[in-house]
Order: C-alpha cells, then sequence, then structure tokens
C-alpha cells in the first residue's frame, strides 16, 4: 500500500524518503512502511489459513472420508487456527496500529522504530518454521491450537517447530505491543490527553497491556511442554506427579485474555467509523473507554469457562459462570453505545460502514451465543461441539476480520490517495456478509445436534446442514478476491486527485489533517491539540508541504 | 503530552516505560511458571482434583470404627495409552466403615515378553472425600518393576476417617497405570 509512496515528488527533500528496492522494505523503521508490511503478511496469512479452512469444509462436505487422511484433517484444524490467529488477525491489527497510532496521536513514528522492524522481520520466519512442519515426516501438530498434553507431546518432529514458532510469535507480538504502550504513554501531541485519544489508540493501548501480559505465560507453558517432552520434566504428566489439567489452567489464563486481544481493536475501529458516517460524535466516549478497560480486566478471571468439563468443584463453575456473563454488561454498553451513535444520524452507508454495521449485527449474535456456553449446565452438552465452533467464527469473522476490512476500506484513501471502487466494495460486503451466515450459521444447528469439533467423519444425518457450510465456505473465500482486486487497484492504481484531505464527510482525528496520499513522514513537529480533540495548528506535517 | 517537555525528558521517559514494561514481560514469563507450585498447594488445601494426599503414606492411624455409619468404596482401573497390561481391582467396590482400616487386592500382569517399570497414580471422586481417604500402604508409593509376563498382587491398605462430611455416601478410588520404564531408566542412571 504505501509502496506508492516511493513514486512521491518528495524524495528529494532533506529528510531521508524510502530507499529503493527491496532493502527499503527490510531495512525500513517506518511506521508507514511497516504498517504496510504487517498488513501484506496478514493477508498471505489469512490466504493460507483460508485454503486450509477449504480442505476442512470439502472433507466435511460429505460423511465418510473423501480427501485427506484424519491425521491430516487435525493437522488442517491445528495450523488453520495457528495461523489465522497468530498470522492473519494479530499481525493485521499491529499493521493497523503501526499505520494509525502515530497519527491519531500526532506522533512522527512509533517510539522504538529498530524494535518496530525487528518485530516484524520474525514473523516470516516464525511462520516459515510452523509451514515447514507441513512438509515434515510426521506431518505438522494435529493436537489442536490449544496443545493440550497428552496428546500434543505425541507430536512427531513437528513438536519442536512449534513450541519455537510459538516463542518467536510471542516475541513479536510483545515487541509490538511495548511499542504500542510506550508509544501512546510518552509520544502523544500536546494538548492530547488521555480521555482525547481516538477510541482505537485507546483500545489499543489496553490490547497491548493484555498482550504483555499475557503472551509470556504461554511462552511459558510451551516452554514447559518442550521440557516434558525432551528433558524428562513432568509439569502436565501424571506418571510423574505433574496434571495435564494443569496446562488447561495456565493455556487459558493465556487464551481467554488473548480472545480480547483479537475483538479489542476491532471494537475501536467500529467506535471510529460509525461516528464518521453518522455524522454524529461517539455516544458515551467515556463509557466506551471504561467498558474497554473492565472487559481487559475481566478477561483476566473467566478463563476457566473454557474448561467447565474438566472437573471442577461446583464453586469454581459457579465463580466462572457468573464473571463471564458479566462481561456481557460491559460489551453491551459498547453495543448500545453503537446504536445510539447511529440513532438519528444522518447515515451514509459507504463500504467501511456497511461492514462496521455488519460487525455490530454479527459479534453480538456471536456474543449470545458466547452467553448461552458460559452456562455450565448446558456448557456440559456444548462443549466440543460445532456450537463452540460457530460461536467463535462469529466473533472472529464477522467480528475481528470484517473490522479489518472495514479499516483498511475506511483508511486505504488516506494511504494511497486512491479511492477503491465502492461498487465493487458493496459488492465484496454483501457477498461476505450473506455467505459468512451460510458457513456458520448451520453449524450451530450442528452442534445443538451433537456434531462434534475435530473430527473428519460424521452421522449422515448431519449431512445437510455441512453441505451448505461447505458452499458458504468457498462462496466467502473466493469473494474476498474482489477485496484483494480492489485494494491492488489502490495500491498500484494511478491516483485521480479526487481524494481530499478529509477523505470522507465526518471525518474527525489528526490523521485526516495530514494530506492524501499520507507523506512517508508526518507529525515531525507535533500539532498543538484544542479542547473539543481536534487540532488547533496543524503541526508540519511534511516539510515539504 | 509529554512532546512539550523536550527532548531529553521525553527520552528519558520512553526509556523508563520500556523497562518497566520489559519487566513486566519477565514477570509475566515467571507467573506462568508460578502457576504450577500455586495450583498444587490448591489442590492440596482444597482437595481439587481428588489429588490431595493420595500420593502420601499415612504412617499410623487410630482405628476407631464408626459402626453406625457404611460407607460404598468404589475401586476404578484404568491402564494409560492402551499398554498391553491387565490392572484391576479383585473386587469392584465394599461397604465400609469409616475409621476402620480395609485391604484391597489389585491384580496387574505385564503381557510384554520385556521388563517394564509401572507408576500408579490415585485420584480420589468427590474431591471433599480426599483428605479422608488415608493409606498406610499402597502400590502407588513407588515405581513397580514388572518382569517379561510377571502377574503380581499388589495390596492397598486404607481408612476413611471419621470425619469424613456425612452427605458422602460413595467414595470412588482410581488408578490409572502408566508405563515409566523410560522414565525409571532416566532417573537411575546418574547425569542421563
Amino acid at each position: 500500500m504505501a509502496h506508492a509512496h516511493a513514486h512521491d515528488g518528495h524524495d528529494h527533500d532533506h529528510h531521508h524518503g524510502p530507499d529503493k528496492g527491496i532493502m527499503r522494505w527490510i531495512k525500513t523503521t517506518n511506521h508507514k512502511d511497516l504498517g504496510t508490511l504487517y498488513l501484506c503478511f496478514s493477508f498471505i496469512m489469512f490466504f493460507i489459513g483460508g485454503l486450509m479452512s477449504l480442505v476442512i469444509r470439502a472433507e466435511l462436505f460429505q460423511p465418510g472420508l473423501q480427501f485427506v487422511d484424519p491425521e491430516f484433517f487435525n493437522s488442517m484444524t491445528t495450523m488453520h487456527a495457528l495461523v489465522m490467529i497468530f498470522g492473519g488477525v494479530m499481525p493485521a491489527f499491529t499493521g493497523l496500529a503501526n499505520w494509525m497510532v502515530p497519527m491519531m496521536i500526532g506522533a512522527g513514528d512509533l517510539a522504538l522504530p529498530r524494535v518496530n522492524n525487528w518485530g516484524f522481520w520474525i514473523l516470516p520466519f516464525g511462520f516459515a518454521m510452523l509451514l515447514s512442519t507441513l512438509f515434515m515426516p510426521g506431518g505438522a501438530p494435529a493436537g489442536g491450537w490449544t496443545m493440550y498434553p497428552p496428546l500434543v507431546l505425541q507430536t512427531g518432529n513437528a513438536f519442536p517447530m512449534l513450541i519455537f514458532a510459538v516463542h518467536l510469535l510471542g516475541i513479536s507480538s510483545i515487541t509490538g505491543a511495548i511499542n504500542v504502550v510506550v508509544t501512546i504513554l510518552n509520544m502523544r501531541a500536546p494538548g492530547m490527553t488521555l480521555l482525547k485519544m481516538p477510541l482505537f489508540v485507546w483500545t489499543w493501548l489496553i490490547t497491548a497491556y493484555l498482550l504483555i501480559a499475557t503472551m509470556p505465560v504461554l511462552a511459558g507453558a510451551v516452554t514447559m511442554l518442550l521440557t516434558d517432552k525432551y528433558f524428562g520434566t513432568s509439569f502436565f504428566t501424571a506418571s510423574g506427579g505433574g496434571d495435564p489439567v494443569l496446562f488447561q489452567h495456565i493455556f487459558w489464563f493465556f487464551g481467554h485474555p488473548e480472545v480480547y486481544i483479537l475483538i479489542l481493536p476491532a471494537f475501536g475501529i467500529v467506535s471510529t467509523i460509525i461516528p464518521t458516517f453518522a455524522r454524529k460524535p461517539l455516544f458515551g466516549y467515556a463509557s466506551m473507554v471504561y467498558a474497554t478497560a473492565s472487559i481487559g480486566f475481566l478477561s483476566f478471571i473467566v478463563w476457566a469457562h473454557h474448561m467447565f468439563t474438566v472437573g471442577m468443584p461446583l464453586a469454581a463453575e459457579l465463580f466462572f459462570m457468573f464473571s463471564t456473563m458479566l462481561i456481557a454488561v460491559p460489551t453491551g454498553v459498547k453495543v448500545f453505545n453503537w446504536v445510539a451513535t447511529m440513532w438519528r444520524g444522518s447515515m451514509t452507508f459507504e463500504t467501511p460502514m456497511l461492514f462496521a454495521l455488519g460487525f455490530v449485527f454479527l459479534f453480538t449474535l456471536g456474543g449470545f451465543s458466547g452467553l448461552m456456553l458460559a452456562i455450565t449446565p448446558v456448557d456440559f452438552q456444548y462443549h466440543d461441539t460445532y456450537f463452540v465452533v460457530a460461536h467463535f467464527h462469529y466473533v472472529l469473522v464477522p467480528g475481528a476480520v470484517f473490522s479489518i476490512i472495514a479499516a483498511i476500506y475506511y483508511w486505504i484513501p488516506k494511504w494511497t490517495g486512491r479511492m477503491y471502487n465502492e461498487k465493487l466494495g458493496k459488492l465484496h460486503f454483501w457477498l461476505s456478509a450473506i455467505f459468512i451466515n451460510v458457513t456458520f450459521f448451520p453449524q450451530h444447528f450442528l452442534g445443538l445436534a451433537g456434531m462434534q469439533r475435530r473430527v473428519p467423519d460424521y452421522n449422515v444425518m448431519f449431512t445437510d446442514f455441512n453441505v451448505v457450510s461447505s458452499i458458504g465456505a468457498f462462496a466467502f473465500f473466493f469473494s474476498q478476491f474482489i477485496f484483494i482486486g480492489n485494494m491492488l487497484v489502490c495500491m498500484f492504481g494511478k491516483r485521480d486527485g479526487k481524494v481530499s484531505d478529509r477523505v470522507w464527510e465526518g471525518t474527525h482525528g489528526l490523521e485526516w489533517t495530514v494530506p492524501s496520499p499520507a507523506p512517508y513522514h508526518t507529525f515531525e513537529d507535533p500539532p498543538q491539540v484544542g479542547e473539543n480533540g481536534e487540532p488547533v495548528s496543524a503541526g508540519q506535517t511534511a516539510k515539504a508541504h | 503530552m509529554s512532546a512539550d517537555l523536550g527532548p531529553a525528558e521525553t527520552k528519558r521517559r520512553k526509556r523508563r516505560s520500556v523497562w518497566e514494561l520489559a519487566l513486566l514481560t519477565v514477570a509475566m514469563f515467571g507467573f506462568g511458571f508460578a502457576m504450577v507450585p500455586l495450583y498444587n498447594a490448591l489442590c492440596e488445601l482444597t482437595g481439587l482434583n481428588g489429588r490431595d494426599k493420595g500420593m502420601q503414606i499415612v504412617a499410623s492411624v487410630q482405628e476407631q470404627p464408626d459402626l453406625n455409619r457404611e460407607v460404598t468404596v468404589q475401586f476404578l482401573t484404568v491402564v494409560n495409552g492402551g499398554r498391553e497390561w491387565v490392572f484391576k481391582p479383585a473386587v469392584s467396590e465394599m461397604k465400609v466403615h469409616p475409621g476402620q482400616l480395609y485391604t484391597v487386592n489389585f491384580v496387574a500382569e505385564n503381557q510384554l515378553d520385556q521388563d517394564v517399570v509401572g507408576q500408579a497414580v490415585p485420584a480420589v471422586t468427590p474431591g471433599k472425600a480426599a483428605r479422608h481417604l488415608k493409606k498406610t500402604e499402597c502400590f502407588c508409593f513407588n515405581q513397580q518393576p514388572f518382569k517379561a509376563r510377571e502377574a503380581k498382587d499388589m495390596p492397598v491398605r486404607f481408612m476413611l476417617d471419621p470425619e469424613l462430611p456425612a452427605d458422602v455416601h460413595t467414595v470412588t478410588l482410581s488408578y490409572t497405570f502408566f508405563d515409566v520404564t523410560e522414565l525409571a531408566q532416566r532417573s537411575a542412571k546418574p547425569n542421563g
């Protein structure tokens, strides 16, 4: 996306413009370049993870074993999850943070540009390791992305690759998170107090803290797995006095905050887009901030709702049930605030707004099935069924992924100086919104009827819904090429000069005060932010202007 | 905010933030490991998971049979990972009086043509009964070596103490037998 900057006319001013050629991307410490790299990387991963999901859906198109071995099928479910979470959604959000956080708070770059470069370039190596296991004897990890022992300890040669890949991805996330926190706490433009920050910045600040607090715990857990397998320890080996259930506790102590890491930035994006296209300020800004913080806090005390069936005392089951339901309160505050923002607004429905609205509606549906799963007694029925699969795909695909798509449609005119094709954007939205429901809605019914996760075969009575779901999955996957094409035209197409600095009529905030496309360096001298959060003096966005 | 503080002060603050966050990262890495003893302590304290004193020998107990109360004790056995092993209790359940010592025999037979070492791991359900099941003798206290095709009778001597909560009428004592031949060999060789 920022590739276009290479051809800017501003290269020859006294600031360094981007280098030429491939070394620009390898050596870059520019937040916009790294944001672009993160986003492109995440789209490659979305593509690979998407192909894996198509293998899964092709196999599940009919009962019986058609295309792949059960072992390979399990590898696909495991790798699909790891690739989509750690390679798709998280780098995409980090990419958006790279691009937008400095521009939104009036900073010249992130606080630690070299660390930023390093954090990104770990990722391709981590994923090269992880994906290389697909070609190893014994195959890729197939014990589920949650890596529960003792099953995961039976993984063959892929096991150490899996562990070290998780370590690398963890290091990358932590460096990214530290960078974001240091930037937000220390580099805000004068006048930009904490409670004037755009909500995307707020949600990312809290996400970054969650990352710093939980990724090391995951690193510890997988390290224990490694020593259990190769160094004779018995953290999780029952025969040596360990306890496999302990792993589940440690894993989900990471895992539950992780799901908020995957959704809080989405809340920030939607809270930015809806006011723009409703042409009203966000309803209840402060309550949004506090709701985000409460969700962040609550995420640390609900983890065992992932393991209700593991055999916990009644008191623990009740505690985790009620604390889980409590999360619905701040989340509900957010949903009501979004709706109240739209209330009597003069709304228009450009593509980013459509995706944001799709997010609000479909994410809420996913939230409702989450509430059902929170009820301990019924969870014994739902546990490890397709109901769970439907639930977390509703919050992750029309949730996190729709928000990423919305963000890109929303900001790409600012990044590249070229408007995307609105007709194709709308077509992309409607195909996505329809087929995501075709894919995942029937899975609720399958789960309630008792179809298990992570099994390549099923009872013939589940056939019809599985056929529908598979058709939806293929159609959804191929609809995304409209998006890719649309974005490629924005990145590489000729600029038509029709994009103004504000891009959209209802935009507010510092990022819209810089020219479109955003110059390579912005806010080298910070702007002064006034009482209302709008800039008083624009600052010098780029020396050339 | 701090951009108006001057570059030196901003730099100092940034450095401070980085150190704080790096420290938090290291601390949370440590916390992951600290969860192991924390979890064990919690299990000990609450009898969670039915682990509790299961692995510990009780040296002496005083017999004070409560003849008015009868509790059913069930015995369950599992062989982990489909090993070639027979492992079962001589009786599947018995009625006991709290405060009296009983002996139950478990039969184990190695069906392989090679020597193996087994380790039984006990669990008690319900969890709140775990601390009240006292064992003076159990094969689970030690690793059990088996010669090829060897069969053994392995006794457990146990007592339910009279403080067993009144609402417990059935206690299940389960043993899972693990093949720990590799583990035993490793610890037999020093520095191995």
